[in-house]
């Protein structure tokens, strides 16, 4: 885990609720209300999705909404920017390849 | 351009070249007379809190602000309220009469985890290279530092001008 | 369709400087912000900043943040958070869509941009390999969320954010192995540099990165020297064992909505690069479009709050809620703050290059009134 425990300015980290998300069928910890990009990362996850045309892998990039190179596909809606869209009990979360696909789920729309 | 009269902008941290002849920095003599304030801010960047905060009024800026701070080396006492005041982390005190073999150095030092009194640390000098050991004597967490603990070291005199900092735990 | 008397886009400390200046004259304000949480760059920042009394030196930029949000809250400014505006039309309403669903109009007799700025990149060899990022991401990430972006890291540009961010990475926990400058001297503020050079970290100017090494993410960098006309010099090459490599090659104005709303440009590239043309009140070469902060060329967080707060007075005296002689008073104890700011080495570009905005556009006007 890469999480900053202590630091001598910001103090140390106020526990917040755990909640599970699933990530590519894995179950993994997350605060509640933390961003899915910070959760994944947290985690060791550093991929998020890979290209179109060339299959690469891209992360995080401008971490403020920007760039879209965080994209992935959460509860089944493809293209969403993890690193600006908070994590929720039981979200599930996808590695998407090229554009992604819309699949119908509960918050598909 | 002689190698010690650009090491700010080239290296990233002033040669004492460059340092003796800024305003902030006392002379040879203060310098080793008791406490006694160092001011490392050559650049002239829009800033005073140093100014401001010593009750002594031995550092002046003045307007405009961008003006480089002057020590007096006649009104400076030492006292190190300065130290957690400079956003730059440019200011430390330093005590040279501390006892026949070291000397003292107070500093700011904003990183976790802290070293505990009577800890044996390892000094740096201004390029982060390790220089000698030293043993902290106070660890100052006042409210008024707004986060900036300032530790006291002591360690051994000939290392006096080379020694700024210690090196993260 | 909502109604207000002045709309501020942006809720950075330019944004809520302005906002709280506007509502403090009697204006009704309402504020919007593409996140979830109001502040823009300001939570990040972590370090205290320069300045006088007068500009809050010595606090932290974070507890800055939580002043003027508190300073907000008090005078009931209306906040629309996940709120991103997407157009200006016929110089007052704007459309927005809130919660990335709901599409919103508001008609606003006045209209602050200041939508801060975007980080700019650098490309090489690998330069979209995760491990790559802005330096201001690795900032988010850190000072925000609490989470190391990785163990190891290497930083491009000795700017102030590269080495402010520098910084803030070692006081996370994380290693710098070093930064790279390509230019044969450092960027940033002196105290800056030397505050990371005493913790060890090397700096290597005349330096660029070549590639970023790895398969799947980053597993290390190689840097080359530049000759003075900076060019790589063969031979030159080092090769670092990093896992994360920040780029803080400078910010551009985020200035869409002024360009949508038809302001005049200029290009000036010591301020960012395209920037929109103000006069001394912040106001465009549109009536009643003001612009505050990095959008109008970047510069710093204390700069940025003192044109929030020349905007927000200005679009409140326009309406009527101040007299010019109260407002001039308001005005000209702002300009002294931001004249001293931008005094020194540093500060004396940014001051000339402003003055070229403002000069730009009273000629517009003067072009204007001619015509008239
Ligand atoms: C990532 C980053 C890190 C930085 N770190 C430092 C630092 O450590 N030290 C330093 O001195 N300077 C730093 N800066 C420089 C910066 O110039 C200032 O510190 C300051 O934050 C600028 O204030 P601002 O209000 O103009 O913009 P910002 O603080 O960027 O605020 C602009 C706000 O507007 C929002 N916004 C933009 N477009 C829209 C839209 N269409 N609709 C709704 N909302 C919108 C943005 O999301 C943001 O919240 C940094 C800049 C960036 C981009
Ligand atoms: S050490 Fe004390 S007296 Fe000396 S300059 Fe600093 S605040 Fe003033
Ligand atoms: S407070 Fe520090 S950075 Fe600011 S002028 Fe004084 S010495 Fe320089
Ligand atoms: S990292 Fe750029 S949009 Fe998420």
């Amino acid at each position: 885990m890469n999480r900053i425990k202590h630091h001598i300015i910001l103090e140390d980290l106020k526990e917040a609720k755990k909640v599970k998300i699933i990530v590519d069928g894995e179950e993994m910890e997350a605060y509640e209300g933390e961003m899915i990009a910070a959760a994944l990362l947290a985690n060791g996850r550093k991929q998020f999705r890979y290209t179109k045309k060339h299959h690469s892998p891209r992360g995080i990039f401008c971490g403020i909404g920007r760039c879209t190179d965080c994209i992935m596909t959460v509860n089944g809606v493809p293209n969403v920017r993890t690193c600006i869209t908070p994590v929720e009990d039981g979200m599930v979360i996808e590695t998407q390849k090229g554009v992604g696909e819309w699949k119908r789920g509960e918050n598909g729309v | 351009m002689s190698s010690t009269t650009n090491c700010l902008k080239t290296i990233g941290s002033p040669s004492l070249e460059e340092l003796k002849g800024s305003p902030g920095f006392p002379d040879e003599h203060h310098m080793k007379k008791g406490p006694i304030a160092i001011i490392e801010c050559i650049e002239a960047i829009p800033c005073n809190p140093c100014e401001t905060a010593c009750p002594k009024g031995a550092i002046v800026v003045g307007h405009p602000i961008t003006n480089l701070p002057t020590l007096d080396v006649e009104k400076c006492i030492g006292c190190g309220l300065c130290i957690a005041a400079c956003p730059g982390l440019a200011i430390y005190v330093k005590d040279y009469t501390y006892s026949d073999t070291e000397a003292l150095i107070v500093f700011p030092y904003e990183y976790y985890p802290l070293p505990s009194i009577g800890d044996k640390v390892t000094m740096v000098n201004r390029r982060g290279a390790e220089v000698c050991e030293g043993k902290v004597l106070k660890i100052n967490l006042s409210e008024k530092n707004n986060k900036t603990p300032v530790i006291s070291v002591s360690f051994p005199k000939k290392h006096f001008e080379e020694i700024v900092s210690m090196k993260r735990i | 369709m909502y109604k207000t008397s002045i709309a501020v886009i942006g809720g950075g400390p330019a944004g809520l400087s302005a906002a709280i200046e506007a509502a403090k004259a009697g204006a009704q304000v309402v504020l919007i912000d593409e996140n979830s949480r109001p502040g823009g760059q300001l939570f990040k920042q972590i370090h205290k900043f320069f300045g006088s009394k007068e500009h809050k030196a010595g606090v932290r930029g974070i507890d800055i943040g939580k002043q003027l949000l508190k300073e907000a809250q008090e005078l009931g400014i209306e906040v629309w958070l996940n709120t991103e505006v997407c157009g200006i039309e016929q110089n007052k309403l704007l459309w927005a869509v809130k919660n990335k669903t709901e599409s919103v109009q508001l008609l606003s007799e006045r209209i602050v941009l200041a939508t801060g700025a975007m980080e700019n990149s650098i490309h090489f060899p690998g330069w979209t390999l995760p491990g790559v990022m802005g330096a201001g991401a690795a900032q988010t990430f850190i000072n925000i969320h609490r989470v190391a972006p990785g163990k190891k890291v290497l930083m491009i540009g000795s700017g102030n954010v590269g080495v402010i961010v520098s910084y803030q990475l070692l006081q996370a926990g994380c290693e710098v192995t070093a930064i790279v400058e390509a230019s044969p001297r450092l960027g940033g503020y002196g105290v800056h540099t030397a505050k990371v050079c005493r913790a060890g970290v090397p700096f290597y100017t005349s330096h660029t990165i070549l590639r970023a090494l790895g398969e799947n993410k980053v597993e290390g960098a190689v840097i080359g020297r530049l000759n003075d006309k900076w060019e790589f010099i063969p031979g030159t090459e080092k090769v670092f064992e990093v896992d994360t490599i920040c780029i803080a090659t400078g910010l551009t104005p985020l200035a869409e909505l002024a360009w949508i709303a038809g302001c005049k440009f200029k290009y000036i590239p010591e301020l960012g690069g395209f920037v929109p043309l103000h006069d001394e009140n912040m106001e465009t070469t549109i009536q009643g479009i003001y612009v505050a902060g990095d959008i109008t060329g970047i510069e710093e967080a204390s700069s940025a709050m003192e044109e929030g707060r020349l905007a927000g007075i200005n679009a409140a005296a326009s309406l009527g809620f101040y007299s010019s002689k109260q407002k001039e008073k308001l005005c000209n104890e702002v300009r002294e703050r931001l004249d001293a700011l931008r005094q020194g080495p540093f500060g004396k570009m940014r001051r000339i290059k402003k003055q070229e905005l403002i000069t730009s556009r009273r000629e517009i006007r003067c072009h204007q009134q001619q015509i008239v």
